[in-house]
């Protein structure tokens, strides 16, 4: 008797395995309830909202400006491309237009959170498979990342840097910044080289990722996934490009796609995305058009510069008209939903504004629960160890997913 | 300091000391730490483990993400009231002696989160030896609260071992 056969003979019972809220491989407080034949997932079963924190109700009783603080917390491995995305969406509500040069600082920071999230990602989803040299060096560059962001708003994660019209301090971003910025990304390329050279060629790593956790082309347009996930199946389809906002037509970059649609092809549209990232960066440092950075002063919604209000009786009322409650910040009312390439795919804003402080409702479209629906489909079938792959590959994040 | 030369060569000779200096300077140096981490403050936890900042450095090497191996317990993010019966289940599992620190506004008081599904404080539910403020804080302020961590349990005698903490907590989990 072959072992095939003597593997069909033997009878085993299924297994419920809870997989989470509490494990290492999960980033976070996801949990799935897995149903086992041998090593084999039979169905599994995510629950989430374990990591739920009321950020939409929250919206409701925050000024606009303070909404941006609690973007950050959303997704926070790439903190700023929330803030720009929500702060898009409040321009588009108030009518509001920065100048090219606040627009190519934003570009600038968020693609290099954009770096800052595939390198975790990437780094992280090595870890999960036993490769701990690509996370250490990929958080090196973590690293010089966050001092830049650090240098430029204050803190290394939490940036908060955008406010309506602009960023919170006008005429910051001098010569100095972009030396420095030049500085800590011209070691990226060599690290984004070396970490290729550790997995792209490694058996073990190919062995994990080939050909394991497949979506579709068309599975993924019907599921509604988007980012580097879309992009691996082969699909080109980067807003971006689509729909471009703060100047990204003005930067020529290509749209890394996959064939596959696996593991593997995912973690090579991130890498081949972290250097058209530092295209865009090194080509919006090199044209960065002078002048101000902030949208004008006379609109009512912007705050003024620093050193006005702390110097001029003027400045001071004109931040102390839009801090202060009722006191005629009058946002238009209205409807908007503005959409952004995060890391992770679209972000989008919808604020609905009946006039007062606050937004009346603030929805989110995180792309990690829009990503995370494909998983019971992509676990099934596949091995227990595979679990961990796909999870990491996915690169979901609780914060936003839970929101 | 001229301790191996007071030995004798051949390997003999004895010291004397408190089991206690010895017991905690063995456990200080040797701390295992279970990471619980939720949220933002996990991603400065990662940091304080990767390249830069390194807390191998300090002896806490070896993450242990089983609870019942470890004897520090990190409480790195956002605590939700479906995430809190989890944490003190894995706070009850390990094993004693067993120290706390909790990282973050959100965790040692909510932080920004004043909302219906958050926990305002994990110290409601589980005792917490060390705070750290900072919204997230920094490795460096991560790494303080470690050092006073150790210190604790330099302080700390054998005999108060076998007591456990005050645990007189709501428990927040059922066995069936």
């Amino acid at each position: 008797m072959s072992i095939a056969e003597l593997g069909e003979t033997i009878k085993t019972e299924k297994m419920k395995m809870n997989f989470g809220p509490q494990h290492p491989a999960t980033h976070g407080t996801l949990r799935i309830e897995m149903e086992l034949d041998g090593e084999t997932v039979v169905s599994a079963n995510p629950e989430i909202g374990f990591l739920h924190c009321g950020f939409e109700k929250l919206c409701e009783h925050k000024s606009y400006n303070q909404i941006v603080n609690i973007t950050d917390r959303m997704n926070y491995l790439s903190p700023f491309c929330n803030n720009l995305a929500f702060i898009l969406a409040v321009e588009k509500l108030f009518d509001l237009k920065i100048p090219k040069r606040g627009q190519y600082i934003r570009v600038i920071l968020a693609e290099l959170s954009r770096i800052a999230d595939h390198c975790l990602c990437v780094g992280a989803q090595a870890l999960d498979l036993g490769a701990f040299t690509a996370f250490l060096y990929l958080f090196e560059e973590r690293e010089n990342i966050y001092d830049i962001m650090e240098m430029i708003s204050g803190n290394r994660l939490m940036t908060t840097y955008t406010r309506v019209g602009g960023f919170a301090r006008d005429r910051e971003f001098t010569d100095y910044h972009i030396k420095e910025i030049r500085r800590a990304t011209s070691g990226l390329y060599k690290t984004i080289d070396e970490v290729e050279k550790l997995l792209n060629q490694n058996k073990i790593f190919h062995g994990r990722t080939i050909g394991i956790g497949v979506v579709s082309g068309k599975d993924a347009i019907n599921y509604g996934l988007t980012g580097p996930i879309l992009r691996a199946t082969g699909i080109d389809w980067d807003i971006r490009v689509s729909h471009p906002y703060t100047s990204y037509e003005d930067f020529d970059f290509d749209v890394p796609i996959g064939e596959n649609g696996d593991i593997f092809d995912r973690y090579l549209v991130r890498m081949e995305e972290m250097r058209q990232s530092l295209r865009i960066v090194e080509q919006a440092m090199q044209n960065l058009p002078d002048g101000p950075e902030n949208a004008e002063e006379e609109d009512k919604y912007v705050l003024p510069p620093k050193d006005e209000v702390y110097t001029t009786i003027e400045g001071l009322i004109h931040q102390f008209e839009i801090i202060m409650e009722n006191r005629g910040f009058k946002p238009p009312i209205g409807e908007v939903y503005f959409r952004t390439e995060s890391p992770n795919g679209e972000l989008g804003y919808m604020i609905s504004s009946n006039g007062g402080n606050s937004p009346y409702r603030c929805r989110v479209r995180p792309p990690s629960l829009v990503n995370y629906q494909i998983l019971e489909p992509m676990l099934t079938g596949q091995m227990l160890s595979d679990t961990v792959a796909i999870l990491g590959s996915l690169n979901v994040i609780a914060g936003e997913l839970d929101r | 300091m001229g301790l191996e030369s007071n030995l004798n060569t051949d390997g003999g000779g004895f010291m004397v000391t408190t089991v206690d200096s010895v017991v905690n300077w063995a456990r200080k140096s040797s701390l295992w730490p279970m990471p619980f981490g939720t949220a933002c403050c996990a991603i400065e936890m990662m940091a304080t483990y990767a390249s830069r900042y390194d807390l191998a450095r300090f002896g806490a090497e070896r993450m242990s993400f089983s609870p019942r191996q470890a004897d520090l317990l990190l409480i790195g993010g956002r605590v939700p009231i479906k995430m809190m019966p989890v944490l003190q289940k894995i706070y009850e599992q390990m094993s004693e002696p067993k120290w706390v620190i909790s990282i973050g506004a959100c965790a040692s008081s909510g932080g920004l989160f004043d909302t219906y599904s958050m926990i305002q404080g994990v110290d409601q539910f589980i005792p917490v030896d060390v705070y750290v403020p900072g919204c997230p804080p920094r490795p460096e302020n991560f790494i303080d609260a470690f050092m006073k961590i150790q210190k604790l349990v330099e302080n700390d005698s054998v005999k108060n071992y076998k007591k456990p903490k005050n645990n007189s907590f709501n428990k927040l989990w059922q066995t069936n």
